[in-house]
């Protein structure tokens, strides 16, 4: 089974496009880690997928507050924990990696030690000034599916 | 209120643990904040965490310092106001629980606070308010402007769309590989060199009082990407110089339209980024030919602290505003 497949996004718009079709894959319970740079747009990623879980709140950045909860069809747990890089310390993540929603964890390489076993890895790298690949990777059998659901939705952003 | 009182502030939202003592809303009797303990090497010299345990390690001693500073004692407390939201949770609960220990066990009142309402109420422990007033809160959390019409009614009428203006500050701080936080550094950076590089400034619509920064981050990293890659060197007080002043153009304009737009009688300035000295000219500036005064609290009053909790604390204390039992941190909490 495939684990992994990338995708070419010219503009944020293409970004947002393509988290928006994960929304329809994703489940309650899922954790979604996102890699890249800083200004990659991480967190334009995750406006995507907020509108398609049907978030109408306006997302913002968590940096500062480290999460911050949505409400659509299941609660969108956001999180930054850029300012966690010095820190071992667990501010609670089990509540939000085993709860009622889906878990978007921006900079998770800095808390590595708290992640499950199973996740969905997604690695933005950039390309250009707007341009990007966005590669998305199953992390433990429970989301190799959902890279198949994924090429089957998103064929037309296939590198 | 004819009766002087006096109330006890709990801060613990971010990162300072902080305890106050304030007399009638405006005179502080101690304003004791975390950081600044450690400077003085009580700790040791930890580096400042985000999170809980850092909090209940330091709560005690903040409020045990807070009492000896202000040579009062229990008797003289009339009630407790702590911070309840928005902020992060575990670090909330901690000064929340410690609140509500407290003032069931002292027999006090206990107050409520929204943290952004302290962060405007700082302004009143240096001038008294006059309505209707303009705020621009500006932090590593936050960019908000609102408008107030009287004592604890806040209209919010403008905010960003994405990143807080001093979480712009601290990123483009860490692509110049400036120390964290970045502010600071990127402000006196800004002195030494001219704005030259035409960075974006998103105005957004005519009419709108929102903010958006994620745009200008995009665009100076953009430029430091691209200078590396032809190979050419990054004069750092050069960018430090041209994203500032996009934003403290940005954040100078709006606070202008608003405060002719709703015909205030007061401008504040209030939160991390006030500390900003290229943003405190520039607005002194712009408001110098209008007869709108405008204020900065003293920089301890501009980051967290307890003292503005317990100043906006004071006015609910007057109204008989007080707060249940069953009180619980809010990571989300609008202003209302």
């Amino acid at each position: 089974m495939t684990k992994k497949i990338t995708f070419i996004s010219e503009e944020e718009a293409h970004t947002e496009a393509i988290a928006s079709s994960l929304a329809d894959i994703v489940q309650a319970g899922d954790v979604i880690t996102l890699t890249g740079e800083l200004g990659v747009g991480k967190t334009h990623f995750t406006k995507g997928l907020a509108k398609g879980l049907g978030i109408t709140e306006r997302v913002t950045s968590p940096t500062f507050t480290i999460v911050k909860e949505y409400e659509g069809r299941f609660p969108l747990y956001h999180l930054d924990v850029y300012r966690l890089e010095h820190s071992d310390e667990d501010i609670g993540f089990d509540e939000y990696f085993y709860g009622d929603g889906v878990a978007v964890i921006e900079w998770a390489q800095f808390i590595e030690a708290f992640l499950p076993e199973e996740y969905l890895s997604i690695t933005i790298e950039r390309t250009g000034d707007t341009a990007r690949e966005i590669t998305v990777e199953a992390v433990g059998k429970k989301y190799e599916p959902y890279i198949e659901k994924l090429e089957e939705a998103l064929g037309r952003f296939g590198k | 209120m004819e009766k002087d009182y006096i109330i006890l502030g709990i801060e613990t939202s971010c990162d300072e643990t902080a305890a106050a003592i304030v007399k009638n809303g405006k005179e502080i009797l101690a304003n004791v904040v975390s950081s600044q303990i450690k400077k003085h090497a009580q700790f040791g010299g930890v580096v400042p965490e985000i999170a809980s345990r850092q909090h209940t390690e330091q709560i005690t001693y903040v409020l045990e310092e807070a009492f000896r500073q202000a040579n009062c004692t229990w008797d003289d407390i009339d009630a407790i106001a702590v911070t309840e939201g928005p902020g992060l949770i575990g670090a909330l609960l901690v000064g929340i629980s410690a609140a509500k220990a407290l003032a069931f066990a002292k027999k006090k009142p206990l107050i409520n606070v929204h943290h952004i309402a302290g962060h405007i109420y700082a302004n009143r422990l240096i001038e008294e308010f006059e309505f209707p007033l303009l705020a621009l809160i500006v932090s590593g959390g936050h960019t908000e402007l609102i408008i107030m019409r009287d004592h604890g009614e806040y209209e919010r009428i403008g905010e960003t769309l994405d990143d807080a203006a001093g979480e712009a500050f601290d990123k483009v701080a860490r692509t110049l590989e400036l120390p964290y936080p970045g502010g600071p550094h990127i402000d006196r950076l800004s002195e030494k060199a001219e704005a030259s590089i035409d960075f974006p400034r998103a105005w957004l619509d005519e009419e709108s009082f929102d903010f958006s920064f994620s745009g200008l981050k995009s665009a100076v990293i953009n430029y430091v990407h691209n200078e590396k890659q032809r190979g050419n060197e990054i004069d750092k007080a050069q960018v430090a110089a041209s994203f500032q002043a996009s934003v403290v153009d940005v954040l100078t304009e709006k606070t202008y339209r608003a405060a002719k737009r709703y015909d205030v009688k007061q401008v504040i300035v209030a939160g991390g980024v006030a500390a900003n000295n290229g943003l405190r000219k520039r607005i002194t500036e712009k408001f110098k030919n209008t007869d709108i005064p405008v204020y900065f609290p003293p920089l301890e009053l501009c980051t967290d602290n307890a003292a503005m909790i317990a100043a906006a604390g004071s006015i609910l204390y007057e109204k008989g505003r007080f707060a249940a039992w069953d009180l619980n941190g809010k990571a989300a909490l609008p202003l209302t």
